[in-house]
């Protein structure tokens, strides 16, 4: 199984999202330079948080006109493996792969801290060792994470079962409460409609061993592995 | 030389927290009777060329593909001569 | 030959740059002439207090350089050896800048000093800070509050570098001058690490990173040097922070390094270009010619000494094997930074400035390097005598002492700072094991990811543990002790984690080093660190000072800022503060003594700042941390947490509510103090520690005290949803978590959003 993990300038989580790969995962890993277009060989490719180009202008609108994201766009076609976290899943939204567009925060804060996910589809390569309506402890971290679509784009993600994860309390209660950063739907995590495409703002690689508080996020990256290898 | 100033703003079904932050701390201030603050961007770009019909072209172009996000945000610009 | 100016330099000239009329004349005796522009300018910010030092040198001396851990230091920071890896860590400050620009004042701050670590050839993997402010009950701190929290986060969390934690306090002294002291902490396999030195004929002079505006100028001598008259002028003299070009530098950086062509590298921090070109050739004994015409610009017209004196943030200046400069370009402009040689290391022991070619500029780099020493005069300021003497049967005593605690809880120097951490990224690079709300961070050290050796190869199983720390109302009362518990109190938080104290970085804040009330403070700080760092063994690695701290009002209180670095062998028994679970009993290590003194319950309930810094013995701290940290080691205890401001009472409600996901009643019933209730549950004794751990471990834990001779007292047990705190049989405190939580949790949010 072979992952690249792509960095643009800026990217601020690749080494930590490199790290789980190799050690954690203990799978074949490589970093992908945002200029470099050749993805051969790869199965699952990884856009990491941070802030590409500073998150000028908007966050994710430069990094998406990098030549790899045309790389990653006829790789996603083919059907392949991709997972945008945080600034990565902006990247995809700016770049079209993915529906929708990121907001800046509710409360206009940055916001670093735990928070509770419902896992709304378990039947996504992504999800595949989660049972439905797992909930999961993963952190967040971020400036503009308040996910916006309208009405019609909306009702065709709920139609599709395109809403992969939510923001919920440790119980599991979906409400406005419970929603960190005012994403409509209180979505945190989605996936294209041809479910090869996942973007969670939550961070799966800071939450994929007991040692720093959770492993919830660990299964993420194991499912792929699990799907890959079927 | 070309001058052209492209103003960006959340469109109106956004909901822009900044802009209603920004108008309670003039309210806070004592400023009454406002009606609504919200916030866009500024981007000013300066080209070397004269020709103004292109400039409208290259410009229309470069808000729909980079400097704008269609979703959210509308635009609209002014080209004047440096 | 330098041509000298038309003019004479008058002395408004040189005043107006910082000179006094001696410092001129000395200038024109290493020159043998008169200074050009240029030259006056590099001399003015050099020796600057802020550069040079001028008074503190000579106490700074005092600071130890070694103790128990193999020490590194380097020309602008420092640090430990630790399994073949190398900790290298500062604290630098960036008070008056902030004062006027918050945000950026904050963010340049963070900026420079996470500069200082990489260029010495470490990636930077943690911050913390030290911030304080006047009360919030006036606007302008509030806005200053939110601003260098914004400035923090806006840089921090953009160029990838965890902030994990910090403190802040709250004090009128600060009211007109806040203190922003930020630290960073960085790790390199110590073959790797870099020297901030130019050296060998011929080797080139490349200028990295972002180009060179007029950001700035003046600020260094101009205004870090003297005391705040009027803060809107000030403005246009703070620069704008590039988080973005920072990440990049740094990724850069690293990467060139990794090269082996590198021999020097320093960042251009306060004074620019100056600094860097004197120090730099000074430290490596040679000298350097450069051409200013290179230096990449983002303005025009702009004059050599402009250029010189530039403050624009995130440049740095490398030295660069010969041969080798095309190699290295290449790696900067693969990240999109600027990267031009503008010069050539000579052996004439000069430092030549060119522009186009005619020499501006041309100083003897150890000469403009040296700067004076002074040997200032100090006096203890007549107002203490008086302030020291509390009569605690003047103080009346609280009637409900509930209410006092819960006051407590929500005051801004005590509450809970989640409203500020949480805008922090505490959880990048992943390292981050206790996160912020206990009494010290700790960070793993993968080996995977930064190599290191234990025996086995696996790599090293220790961690880092890190915290900042100074009570500045104990160090305006009496600042040798003041000091010294500064010390103690960053050795016992780091202690509750699990971590040997191993070293020291300080951030010294003081007012005008020439009234000499303060210098005594100042000269009194020093010898308190020093003191207190000899008895616990470690070493004063690196560090900063930063005079001139004073409004029109008033100086600050003397606020010397001990940023302390601890090593835990096992990162699986790392320590946290909050009560883990019921039926456990809860034991104080140390002496309830009767220290109303210089408390926070005096400050907050009676409005006072009086009586004496509460009283330290060394010897019974060593017993206590000696204590703790053994317990811990050996897997007996579940939470540790030391006693500082609001004392016993609230340091026992923090264990019980500090884990939002946790919280856990209290029953304190086993004490029996002949003294007052205030001073029992709000006195702020030091060396005090708290422990919780499972029934069966005490009798094993009351042995440990008992061979270092700790006092050690069984004082209750955890459980309920209470907190009830009794002396002897009196109920002094009863108060239900939620109550609790209520004060601490929300508070500091009111008081800045209302």
């Amino acid at each position: 199984m072979k992952f690249g993990v792509v960095v643009f300038p800026g990217s601020n989580c690749d080494q930590d999202c490199f790290y789980v790969i190799k050690d954690v995962l203990r799978q074949s890993v490589k970093y992908i330079w945002h200029k470099d277009t050749d993805l051969d060989g790869l199965d699952c490719v990884i856009l990491p948080g941070g802030f590409s180009y500073g998150d000028y202008l908007r966050t994710g609108a430069i990094a998406r006109f990098s030549p790899v994201m045309k790389s990653i766009a006829d790789f996603a076609e083919k059907g392949g493996t991709v997972i945008g976290i945080c600034n990565g899943f902006q990247i995809l939204l700016e770049a079209g792969l993915l529906p929708g567009v990121m907001l800046r925060n509710r409360d206009l804060h940055f916001i670093c801290s735990y928070v509770y996910i419902k896992t709304e589809n378990n039947d996504t390569r992504f999800t595949g060792l989660y049972n439905a309506g797992q909930i999961l402890k993963i952190p967040i971290a971020h400036n503009e994470g308040n996910y916006y679509i309208d009405a019609a784009g909306l009702k065709e993600l709920r139609d599709n079962n395109q809403i992969v994860f939510r923001y919920c309390s440790a119980t599991g209660e979906v409400d406005d409460q419970f929603n960190p950063n005012g994403a409509l739907d209180n979505i945190a995590g989605i996936i294209n409609k041809k479910g090869n495409v996942l973007g969670m703002m939550p961070h799966p690689e800071r939450s994929a061993e007991k040692e720093l508080g959770s492993e919830d996020g660990y299964f993420i990256f194991q499912s792929i592995v699990k799907w890959l290898k079927i | 030389m070309l001058k052209a100033e492209v103003y960006i703003t959340l469109k109106k079904t956004v909901a822009d927290p900044q802009g209603l932050t920004i108008k309670h701390a003039l309210e806070s201030l004592g400023y009454k009777d406002l009606a609504d603050v919200r916030i866009g961007k500024l981007v000013i770009i300066k080209l070397n060329f004269k020709d103004k019909i292109r400039a409208e072209k290259e410009i229309n172009e470069m808000c729909k593909k980079l400097i704008a996000n269609p979703i959210i945000e509308d635009y609209h610009f002014m080209i004047k001569e440096e | 030959m330098a041509k000298d100016i038309k003019n004479m330099v008058k002395p408004d000239v040189y005043h107006s740059l910082g000179l006094s009329d001696k410092e001129y004349q000395n200038i024109t005796k290493i020159l043998k002439r008169k200074p050009t522009n240029t030259e006056l300018a590099m001399f003015s910010v050099e020796w600057s207090e802020h550069c040079g030092y001028l008074c503190s040198r000579k106490w700074l001396k005092l600071l130890p350089k070694t103790g128990k851990y193999k020490t590194l230091i380097g020309e602008d920071s420092g640090g430990i050896i630790i399994d073949g890896l190398a900790i290298i860590f500062k604290m630098e400050s960036h008070n008056h800048p902030s004062q006027i620009e918050p945000k950026q004042g904050a963010a340049t701050g963070v900026g420079g000093i996470i500069r200082d670590i990489f260029t010495a050839g470490a990636r930077p993997i943690a911050s913390l800070n030290s911030l304080r402010f006047g009360s919030l009950s006036q606007v302008y701190n509030k806005y200053l509050l939110s601003g260098v929290v914004n400035g923090i986060q806006f840089y921090g969390n953009c160029v990838g570098v965890p902030t994990v934690g910090g403190e802040i306090y709250f004090d009128e002294s600060y009211s007109g001058n806040c203190l922003v002291n930020a630290m960073c902490i960085g790790i390199a396999k110590k073959e790797k690490l870099m020297r901030a030195r130019a050296s060998g004929k011929g080797n080139a002079i490349m200028y990295v990173g972002s180009s060179t505006g007029r950001d700035g100028i003046g600020g260094c001598s101009i205004l870090a040097s003297h005391e705040f008259k009027e803060g809107e002028e000030k403005r246009p003299t703070v620069q704008i922070g590039d988080p973005f070009t920072e990440k990049c530098l740094i990724e850069a950086t690293l990467e060139a390094i990794n090269t082996g062509y590198l021999v020097g590298i320093k960042d251009m921090g306060a004074a620019g270009l100056t600094c860097c070109t004197g120090e730099m050739a000074s430290a490596g004994n040679s000298g350097m010619d450069v051409e200013l015409r290179a230096v990449p610009r983002r303005e025009e017209n702009m004059e050599p000494w402009e250029i010189m004196m530039s403050e624009s943030q995130e440049r740095m200046l490398v030295c660069v094997k010969k041969g080798k400069e095309e190699q290295i370009k290449k790696i900067f402009l693969k990240w999109d930074l600027n990267a031009s040689v503008i010069g050539r290391v000579t052996e004439d022991g000069l430092v030549t400035i060119r522009d186009n070619g005619k020499i501006v500029a041309q100083i003897n780099a150890h000469s403009l390097t040296k700067a004076p020493i002074y040997d200032m005069p100090y006096r203890k300021p007549r107002y203490l005598r008086k302030l020291n003497k509390l009569k605690l049967s003047k103080i009346p005593d609280s009637k409900d002492y509930n209410k006092v605690l819960l006051k407590l809880l929500a005051a801004p120097s005590i509450t809970n700072k989640a409203w500020v951490y949480q805008q922090y990224d505490h959880m990048v690079q992943t390292n981050t094991v206790v996160l912020p709300g206990s009494d010290a961070a700790v960070l793993r050290l993968p080996a995977t990811k930064y190599g290191g050796s234990a025996s086995g190869g696996k790599g090293t199983n220790k961690a880092i543990a890190a915290t900042c720390d100074c009570n500045s109302r104990y160090c305006f009362l009496n600042p040798y002790r003041g000091a010294q518990i500064a010390v103690a109190e960053a050795a016992r938080n780091l202690v509750c984690c699990g971590a040997h104290p191993a070293a020291v970085t300080d951030c010294l804040n003081f007012g005008n080093p020439k009234k000499p009330e303060s210098f005594w403070q100042f000269k009194n700080c020093v010898e308190g660190i020093a003191d207190a760092c000899k008895s616990f063994n470690v070493a004063v690695v690196s560090g900063n000072v930063s005079f001139y701290n004073e409004s029109p009002k008033s100086a600050i209180n003397p606020t010397p800022a001990i940023g302390m670095i601890g090593i835990l062998n096992d990162i699986n028994k790392a320590c946290s503060q909050n009560f883990k679970q019921e039926g456990d009993a809860i034991i104080l290590l140390g002496y309830c003594r009767q220290d109303l003194g210089a408390s926070e319950y005096l400050k907050e309930i009676h409005n006072l700042t009086k009586g004496d810094a509460p009283q330290l013995d060394l010897k019974l701290e060593q017993a206590v941390q000696k204590t703790c940290l053994e317990a811990i080691e050996k897997g007996l205890v579940n939470s540790a947490h030391d006693c500082s401001e609001g004392g016993l009472a609230v340091a026992l409600a923090e264990c019980c509510i500090s884990n939002n996901d946790k919280v856990i009643g209290a029953n304190v019933n086993k004490l029996n103090y002949d003294m007052r209730g205030d001073v029992l549950l709000f006195g702020e004794s030091q060396s005090r520690i708290i422990l919780s751990c499972n029934k069966d471990s005490v009798g094993k834990l009351r042995k440990i005290a008992l061979e270092f001779k700790a006092p050690f007292y069984v004082i209750g047990k955890t459980g309920g949803r209470v907190l009830r705190i009794l002396n002897d049989t009196e109920e002094l405190i009863y108060l239900s978590l939620e109550d609790l939580n209520e004060e601490w949790s929300g508070s500091l949010k009111k008081k800045i959003e209302g």
